[in-house]
Formats: C-alpha cells, structure tokens, sequence
C-alpha cells in the first residue's frame, strides 16, 4: 500500500512438493547462506533483531526523558553521533529504541494479515460455492479500493494510534494472503490423500490444518517476509502522516514527521531514520527473496 | 513494434479517463485582458492555503475571508488598530431604551459592483438569507451567523426597512456585542442581485461593495481582485491583488526571497531569523488576540484540587516553549484575554516557572510522587499554536521534572474537539482566536458555567464557579464598556487564583513582506482590507 | 471478444457496488461529525443540529444509501460540504494534475525499468545486472516520502536546480486547455512555462517512479531470462539473426505479458492518488483532495470520491487483461 503495492509473488504458482520435508528445508537454509544477497539480508535482518532485543544496552541516552530544548536540532557531534532532534533528545538513541516498535509493527500487524488471510483463503478454496464466492468478491473489493486511503480510511475510523495503523495494515494486506492460499487449496483439494483423509472420518479442520495447508507453507512464508518489510514502510508512511505512532515515541515514520518542518535547518533529524527504514527493509526483501528462490524447486538445476 | 502499441494503448486510456472525469466542469478560457499588463501595480500575497468559498457569511477561516475583505464592506468596521468600532456602511447607530432595539442609518450613494444600488432592502434581503431557514436563499452553513447569533433566526426577531435608508433590528434580548459582531468581515453585504443569479455558486461569483472587484478564482492556485474605481470611500492605492496558495511553508518563503510573491502569511517559527536578516524583506507581528492553553479538566481527579492544578501552573516553562516553537514572538499568557483587549488585568500576578513550588504544592495536595494523567494534543496548527505536538511534548518534559507521567494522546481534528466538548480528557491544549474584540467573546464562552454542557462545552476546563459566571452575566447585560471592564478585569482576578488553565501563550502571528510594501496595519480580528497598502516600485 | 468484454464488464458490478458500500460505510462510520468539521472551533448545539439536519445527516443509513446511490444513477456526484463546488468538478480540476504525474512517473519508470531488466538479463551476472538488481531492491524498500523529501533537499534547496513544491512559478501564467501543464505550454507555445513546468515535475515523478521503475526491472529481467532459455530463441540465434533482433523482436515480444499486467496494475495504483508525494510535493492531485477529504469528513467527496478512483483502477486492469487477451488468445477460452 505505499502508493504502489508490492505484487511481487502474484504471480507465483502454488507448489505442492514439501513431501521430503526435511531435505528441502535444509537446502533452503544451505542455499539463502550460499546465495550473497540473501546472506545480506539475513544479516541485516538479524542485527536489527538483535539490536531491539538489547536496545536499552546500547543506547547512550534515554530515547524520550533526555530532552532539552535549548540544545534542539544540535548537529552530529562526538557525543551525539547523529545529532539532536527538535526536542533536544539523541537521534541515535532514539534510532535504537525504534527497532523495538518496528519489530512490534512487522510482527503484529502481518500476523493479523496472515491469520486472517489465511483463514479466508483457506475456507474459501476449501468449501468452495457460494463462501467462495463471498470471500473472494470481498477480497477484490479491498483490493479494488485504493489501497493507501483504505488505511487512512480505517485509521480515521479507529483513531490514530500505532496500534490502529497496524490493524490497518493488517486489513490491507489480508486479500494476498487470502488468495496464495485459495490457489493451493484449489489446487491439492482433489488430490487423493485428502480425498483418503477425508473418508476415514476426519475432520473438516483437521484436514485443512494437516493436509491441506502445510502445501502453503512456503508461499506463505515469502510472502510474510516480505510483507513485514512493506508493514514497516507503511506503518512510517502512516506515522509520517500523523495517522501512526504518536509522539513522544520513537517510532521511524514519526521522527520523519517531526523531522520535516526542519528540513532545510537540520537534515539530519530527517536523513537518519529514514536510513534506517530503508536499509531494514531492503533486509527484509532481501531475505525474501533468497527465501523464495531457495523455496522453488523450479531453479533447483 | 509492440512497444509502440503500448504507448498508443496508455494515451487511449489517458483520453478516456480524461473524458470520463473531465466531462463535469467545462473550463472557460480567461480573457487576456484581465490578466492586465503594463504598468499595473499589483500585491502578490501568498499563504498556505487556498479560500474555502467566498462567499463570506458560509466561511469561517481566513484563507477565505482574507479575499472577502476585499470585495464586501459590512455595515460598521473596526478601528485600524484596536477592536473599538467605526462607521462603514452605516453612518450612525441608536439603541433603544430597553436595549432590544437598534436602528441604524444607512450610506447613501453606495453601489454594489454589479450596479445594485445598496439600501435598507438589501441589508434586510442579506440578512433574512441569513437567519431564516426557510429563506430560499439559504443556501449553506452560515456557521458564523449561528455561533454570533445563537442559532436560527436567533438573537435577531426581525429585520425592519423603516426608508431606504434606515433600517432597524429587532432583538429577542439586550446584547452588548451586538455592534461588535456587525463589524465582522463575516458579515460582508452581498448584492441581492447577484444571489438571486448564481444562487448556489454565489461562493465563487461575489459581489460586494468594497474597494475591490473579483476578477476570477482558480482553485489552489489563486484569487485575483481588482482596483474599483468606484469605491465609495478612499480608493485602493494598488490596481490588482493575487491570492496565491503555496502550501509549503519554506517553498512560500524561498518565493519572497526570490521576489516572484510581495508578502506572506504562516512562516515556519525558524525561519523567522532568516527573514529579519534579509535587507529586502519586513517582518511585521500581528497584534494578538488569541490564546493558547491548557485546560485540566476539574471533573477528573486529581485536577479538582486546586493545588493540583496551580502545581501544573508553576511546573510549566512557557518562555522555553515561547523560544522554541515561536521563534521567540509570542507573550508568555497569565490571563484568558490577550492584553489587546479592553478589560484586560495586567495586575494578575500569574504563576512564574517554579518546578520547586510545584512539588511543594503537588505534596500538599497529597501527591508527593506525582501521578498518572493524559495530555491531549491536537493534530493539527493553528494560529495560537503553530505545533501542538511539539509543544505537547515539552510540557510532558516539563511535567515528567515534577513527578507527573503524562501520556501524550491525540486525534483527527474534529474528533479531538468532540472528545474535548465531551469531557473525556485530561490535560487537554486548546486555544481560541477573537472573532468580535469583544471580551465576552473570550470570558463568557470559555469559563462560563452554563458553557459546560457535555457534548458541547466550550468550557473544556468544566469550570463552575458562581462568583465568576454572576460577574460574565452581569457584564453581558451592561452598555456602558468602562463598567463592563472593570467587572471583567474582577472575573480574571478569581480565575487566576482558581486556575483552570495554564494560559501559556498570545502569538502574534508575523507576516513577511518586501521592504517596498508600506501602509499594512496587520488587524488583531486576522483580517485586514489592503485598501491602504502601497507598493513602492 | 466481444462476449469476453461483456462477461468480464457484468462482473465488475457487484465489484462496483461493494466498493460504493464499502465507501459510503467507511466515512459515515469514522467517528467525527461532518457538521462538526464545517463548524470547527464555534459550534453551538443549535447550529450542529441545524447543520446536521440540512445535510440530512439525521436520516436511517440506508435512506442516505439510497440517496447517495439515486444521485449517482442520475450522474450526480453530489457537494462537497466544505467548499460547496460539485464534487465532479472538484476532480475534474485535479485529475489532470494526478494523470501528468502519474503518466510522468510510469513514462520513466517504463523506460528506465525495462531497458534495465532487458540489459540485466542479456548480461546476467555482470555488475551491471548486480548493480541494477541492487537499485531495484533499494528503490522497493526505500520510503518514498523520505526519497522525495531527501531530493528536495538536495536538488531543490541546496543546488536550486529544480523546483520543490507545486506545478508552475507563482509569477508565469499559462493559459489551460488540457490542465496537462506540459502539454498545455507547448500547445500555446508558450517555452517558459514548459521549461518551468517541467522543472516542477522532475522532482514528484522521480520520487513516484521509483517503485514502478523497480518493479519493472525485475519483472522484466526474470520473464527475459525465462524466454532466452526457449528453444526458439536458439533457433532464432542459429539462424544467425542479429542479437538485437532477437532480443527486441522475439524474446521482449514474449517476455513482454507479465511486464504489462504490471503495468496496467502500477500506473492503476499511480492514478489513484499518491496521496505522500502529492503531500510532500504540493501537487494539487486527487491523493491530497481525498485525503483532505477523509479529513475534514467531507463524505461527499470521500464516497463519490473512492468510487470514481475505484472505477478507474478497475477499469484500467480490464484493459490490461483486454489487451493481454488480444495477445494470448489461450486467456479468452479460459
């Protein structure tokens, strides 16, 4: 939804070969190692892991109580590595703890979307008929609506608070969830070991947890990849708008918001975060990628 | 090949959408000659945002009433540099004894710039539009009319033509600001004529009797008027205005300082030292009559305690907010009024930064280790508070040194008002602008107790004190303005001691312009007319 | 075909209806009353009321549904409430401006994005290939706002090159008759206002072709690579074809599908509004107007609002797939 939507595995077909389990897993994990771009984004996306889990170690300062405003928009110094924002409050600081929220918003706002979409998609592939068709044009009607005015949309609707831009991002993002999964169950629906399952009583649910949806797993895990990098772009295009997080918290999007009235006095409360929403999410798309390539028996030559 | 097709295939579906969407509004070319050419003196003035409609009884914001200054005269005007009224479109003014009636005379020989000839039927026509819900033309909010007026028909029972030139109004009860509000550029005259023509796109034809005709209005771009030669009173000293709309606050200034703008509003509080040391440019300070504040609202504990809330009073830096987010031009605030009001107390002492007393008063009042609360900010600037969240954040700073853990909350703008009308905050920054330099405009509206309705209190603070409501009443009921200061300038003295807000500021919001531009007098009301500004080529 | 079209056109109403549900529900159900937003700071009780009633926001609803949707029928798209000009002129002034940028972005996003994705796959592995790949994941993950500020910045405020905000200079005139700016100064040969215009649209363009641009290359690069490893592709080398003609002629011709489908969906997403770099940029387009709109509830302007930017996005993907069923006729019989 950040004006254009990543539509990067649309296209992708769905798979059915996770048979030998063990084998392809391991030969993911030896390719995304071997492969040097997804070895990047491995890295990157756990030393940023790794940096919100310790934030408060590394911090110099307090990221919200260390204000002073005489000393606002204080350049990058030796003591300040990436200067003062307009509060007087470390940057870098401020940076660190971020992660933690970014972390919050990735894993948060992309599960609602996987739950959900999963779910739907699921149901709708394999019940078929009229909650198909339900489903589905409800599906096409979210993706028909535009989708950067839908979460301002329901960010409006629900009050503009983090937690309401990550259930809007949620929303937004459910329909590509929903379809990947409708498309492998459509596809692995008619195979004989569901038809098996099936007729030694097992239940509607049991078969689609079993059987049926393991066939998605690695789609789905691409797409959540991916999508956690999107969620952290959207969540700041959202907080940037004043639709987000909400001051003081030291959220990326909105130090960019607050950075902007001060664009041409002090750059640097603008260029730092947005630094680093980039280079976390190129981590992320990185990996993703590695992964869908490592996932895909089709490049496996 | 297939490239090309393409290409072809994209400028197919440009057309048609163009069509689709395009086909609604016809736009007609302008005519070269009003762009008017040679040696034309014309005042460029930009600001941040684009007029809502022009017609100006259904706007409410500046933007829009900026142009309708222009073009309408109202039937009195303010003093160029106090609130105190002067005669416009009428000449002279008579209260009747039990105050409900007020007859006033009316210019002769004034026409509107469609050669209407203005008189008592159309100030009765303009106001009957206004009032009277089944007038077929009401067309519109006119928010204004109802907020002054309370509602429809409201204060004013009828509207008499007595001659052509004397017209009378009816009140339904005695209204010290009534000659006030008439004052309003809100309350411009509009050519009957011109209604009955463009009846529902009468905000983008106006005709006015001011010093200024409209020429034409292109949406976010600009509004120009021109120089009428006809004006009844002294002629405009430039031939042409442009109204021009740049939203960006450092785009707009990097225009001035390359000259293609004369002069503009809404500069960003750091670059106000960039303009003062330009040699070309002026920084003139709009007289304030406005507040900024925060209210704590006295029905959640622990703000019912006074000491509580005087602790907040003394625990507040307003000067560090004042340096910092007003590039140092704005009056540390002790009372509700801003000091360019009559009836303003300057003998109200006020709480002086102190975080020790704070603590101090915070541990009489049982709190020595502060305690949890919500500060409310607003999402969006205004004039009293170029950035609440900003300033949000500060006083949460300021709070945190005392003990107090306030959370910062907030909302889309309207929702933020609707919550506040409804009591549902805590510490909640608000502030208001003066629509009529009358007092009560200010007191009555903002501390009286019969303002503390739920759901629509402009009274945020929910503060019911009877001594102060007996005085606001009492003033509202009195003619004579030296009595009505002096009870105002009491009402504030018990106010400052119950503390209900923390008054933080009265901006003065600066306008820059070229050194050539001379003869603006920035008006306290926001608006002024540029009947006497001048452009030194 | 024509069955195809029609079939497809049927399906796009329940489609349309939904999203004018969905519409009308989502501005009538944000909390924040419209009467609220025109009265602002100085509403009375009264006045609120007053205002609500001649909105006829006191109505069940569905009632206001039904009305909404009756205007439409009749092609009226209804006031807005806080200017009071028609909503469809409202657009109509707009639109122009999101189709110059939008037609802008994708004209730099196509040719940058596929001439890179054709060089990259021809050369795969060569560091231009790696250096174009590294672009493209850069400019999917890059925050376009912060992109478009950090130009600004740069080439607007620092080196003065290029103009930050708005369409034209505040002290050139233009005389309108698309509202295409561009188009506009040269069909008036007016070469001032052109060079002027153009150097306002750089800078929004570029930051709005950034994603496009990225997506393009690597779309195009991974079908490329998938066609050239066809057999007839090699037959078409071993029959000594220039290397040029057989990468133009056949392999993009084919590799050329899954690039337009998305195409048709980016510059769809594009002409919905790109409400950040029209913030950012002061572009008076349709992405500021609604989100201003969402703002300050203006339901009219939101419902018809949502609903016209709907349409075109749905209409512009069934001429995508119209097209792409010309080319592969295997779609129609599916």
């Amino acid at each position: 939804m950040s004006e254009t939507v990543l539509n990067l595995n649309d296209t992708q077909q769905p798979r059915n070969e996770t048979r030998e389990s063990k084998g392809l897993w391991a030969d993911a994990f030896n390719r995304i190692v071997r492969s040097k771009s997804s070895l990047i984004g491995l890295i990157i996306v756990a030393i940023f892991l790794l940096v919100a889990l310790v934030a408060p170690v590394i911090a110099p300062y307090d990221p919200i109580n260390d204000s002073d405003l005489v000393k606002r928009l204080e350049e990058p110094s030796g003591q300040h590595i990436m200067g003062r924002d307009s509060q007087g409050r470390d940057i870098f600081s401020r940076l660190i703890y971020g992660s933690r929220i970014s972390v919050q918003i990735g894993v948060i706002s992309v599960s609602f979307a996987l739950i959900l979409g999963v779910s739907l998609g699921a149901a709708a592939g394999y019940y078929g008929r009229w909650l198909d068709g339900i489903i589905m044009r409800a599906m096409d009607i979210l993706l028909a609506f535009p989708s950067v005015l839908l979460a301002i949309a329901i960010t409006a609707v629900l009050g503009p608070e983090l937690r309401n831009a990550m259930i809007a991002i949620g929303v937004v993002y459910t329909p590509h969830f929903a379809r990947i999964v409708r498309s492998t169950v459509l596809s692995v629906k008619a195979a004989e070991y569901i038809e098996a399952a099936r007729s030694i009583g097992c239940s509607d649910l049991r078969i689609i947890m079993r059987h049926v949806l393991p066939n998605c797993i690695a789609p789905i895990i691409v797409q959540t990849t991916l999508s956690v990098g999107t969620a952290i772009l959207d969540a700041a295009a959202l907080s940037f708008l004043g639709l987000g997080a909400q001051p003081p918290t030291p959220e990326w999007g909105a130090m960019l918001s607050d950075g902007r009235s001060y664009i041409q006095k002090a750059p640097h409360v603008m260029i730092f975060p947005g630094m680093a929403i980039m280079f976390v999410v190129l981590g992320f798309n990185l990996l993703g990628d590695g992964l869908r390539d490592a996932l895909d028996p089709r490049l496996k030559q | 090949m297939k490239a090309r097709k393409l290409v072809v295939a994209f400028l197919v579906i440009a057309a048609l959408m163009v069509n689709i969407v395009g086909c609604g509004g016809g736009k007609e070319t302008e005519n070269k000659a009003s762009e008017g050419k040679g040696n034309d003196k014309v005042f460029v003035f930009a600001r941040s945002g684009d007029a809502s409609g022009l017609d100006p009884i259904n706007v409410t914001d500046g933007e829009s009433l900026y142009v309708t200054q222009q073009i309408f005269d109202t039937l009195l005007d303010y003093e160029e540099d106090s609130t105190e009224v002067k005669p416009a479109l009428a000449t002279e003014w008579e209260n009747s004894k039990d105050g409900k009636e007020w007859t006033l005379k009316l210019r002769k020989d004034v026409k509107f710039h469609d050669g209407t000839p203005f008189n008592a039927e159309a100030v009765k026509f303009n106001f009957d539009r206004w009032r009277d819900e089944k007038n077929p033309y009401h067309q519109g909010d006119f928010a204004y009319y109802t907020a002054m007026f309370s509602g429809f028909p409201g204060v004013i029972k009828d509207v008499v033509v007595v001659d052509e030139y004397t017209v009378k109004f009816v009140l339904t009860k005695p209204m010290a600001p009534f000659l006030a509000n008439l004052a309003m550029a809100t309350f411009g005259m509009s050519s009957p004529e011109a209604i009955k023509k463009y009846g529902e796109d009468y905000f983008k034809n106006p005709v006015g009797t001011g010093p200024f005709k409209f020429v034409k209005w292109e949406k976010d771009q600009q509004v120009v008027v021109e120089k009428n030669p006809e004006y009844w009173g002294q002629k405009a000293k430039v031939d042409r205005i442009v109204f021009r709309t740049i939203p960006d606050n450092s785009a707009r200034l990097l225009e001035l300082k390359a000259g293609t703008i004369d002069a503009m509003i809404g500069l960003n509080p750091d670059d106000i030292q960039t303009v003062k040391d330009d040699s070309n440019l002026q920084l003139m300070l709009r007289p304030s009559m406005n507040v900024g504040y925060l209210a704590m609202n006295m029905e959640k504990k622990p703000l019912d305690n006074v000491k509580v809330r005087q602790a907040i009073n003394y625990a507040v830096n307003k000067q560090a907010i004042i340096d910092a987010f007003y590039g140092g031009l704005a009056k540390p605030a002790k009372n509700p009024l801003p000091p360019s009001l009559w009836g303003y107390n300057d003998n109200v002492k006020g709480y002086e930064y102190d975080p020790a007393k704070a603590k101090a008063l915070l541990a009489e009042a049982g709190f020595p280790n502060g305690f949890k609360t919500t500060l409310w900010a607003m999402p969006v600037a205004r004039d009293y508070m170029p950035q609440p969240k900003e300033i949000g954040q500060a006083i949460q700073q300021d709070l945190a040194k005392v003990g107090i853990d306030a959370k910062i909350v907030t909302y889309d703008w309207t929702t933020y008002i609707q919550k506040g009308e409804k009591g549902e905050h805590d510490l909640y920054l608000f502030g208001w602008t003066g629509d009529n330099g009358d007092p009560d405009n200010f007191l009555f509206y903002l501390l009286d107790k019969t303002n503390t309705v739920k759901g629509s209190a402009g009274n945020v603070s929910f503060y019911r004190d009877d001594r102060v409501s007996a005085l606001l009443t009492e003033a509202q009921q009195e003619s004579d303005q030296a009595k009505r200061a002096k009870l105002y300038e009491q009402a504030q003295v018990l106010v400052s001691e119950h503390a209900p807000w923390v008054p933080l500021v009265h901006s003065t919001p600066p306008i820059a312009a070229k050194k050539s531009i001379t003869g603006w007098l920035p008006h306290a009301t926001g608006t002024e007319c540029f009947v006497s500004l001048d452009k030194a080529e | 075909m024509t069955r195809y079209i029609i079939k497809r056109l049927l399906g796009l109403i329940p489609v349309i209806i939904g999203v004018s549900i969905c519409a009308f529900l989502l501005i009538h159900l944000i909390p924040g009353d419209p009467a609220r937003a025109i009265l602002g700071e100085r509403a009375t009780p009264e006045s609120l009321a007053a205002v609500r009633e001649q909105l006829g926001l006191n109505d069940p609803l569905h009632i206001q549904y039904l009305r909404f949707m009756g205007q439409l029928i009749q092609g009226d798209f209804g006031r807005s409430v806080i200017t009071n000009s028609l909503v469809i002129e409202e657009f109509a002034e707009r639109f122009p401006a999101t189709m110059e940028l939008s037609i802008a972005a994708m004209t730099i996003a196509i040719l940058v994005g596929v001439l890179a994705g054709v060089i990259s796959a021809v050369k795969q592995y060569s560091w231009f290939d790696n250096i174009s790949m590294i672009g493209a994941l850069f400019g999917v993950s890059v925050p376009i706002f912060w992109l478009g500020l950090m130009m600004q910045w740069l080439f607007a405020f620092k080196l003065g090159l290029l103009d930050a905000s708005a369409r034209l200079s505040v002290e050139l005139r233009l005389d309108n008759i698309t509202n295409f700016y561009v188009l506009d100064s040269i069909l008036t040969g007016n070469w001032e206002a052109l060079f002027d215009s153009l150097k306002h649209l750089i800078l929004p363009s570029l930051a709005l072709a950034t994603i496009p641009m990225a997506i393009i290359a690597r779309m195009t690069r991974s079908s490329m690579l998938e066609v050239l490893r066809q057999d007839y592709i090699r037959t078409a080398r071993a029959k000594g074809l220039k290397e040029k003609v057989v990468i133009f002629r056949h392999a993009l011709k084919n590799a050329f599908l899954p690039v337009l489908t998305v195409m048709g969906l980016q510059f769809g997403t594009l002409l919905g509004g790109a409400v950040l770099t029209e913030t950012i940029f002061s572009w008076p387009g349709i992405g500021r107007l609604m989100y201003e709109a969402i703002m300050q509830r203006d339901f009219p302007v939101v419902q018809s609002g949502i609903l016209i930017i709907s349409l075109i996005f749905v209409f512009i993907n069934l001429v995508v797939d119209i097209l792409y069923s010309f080319v592969d006729p295997r779609i129609r019989v599916n």
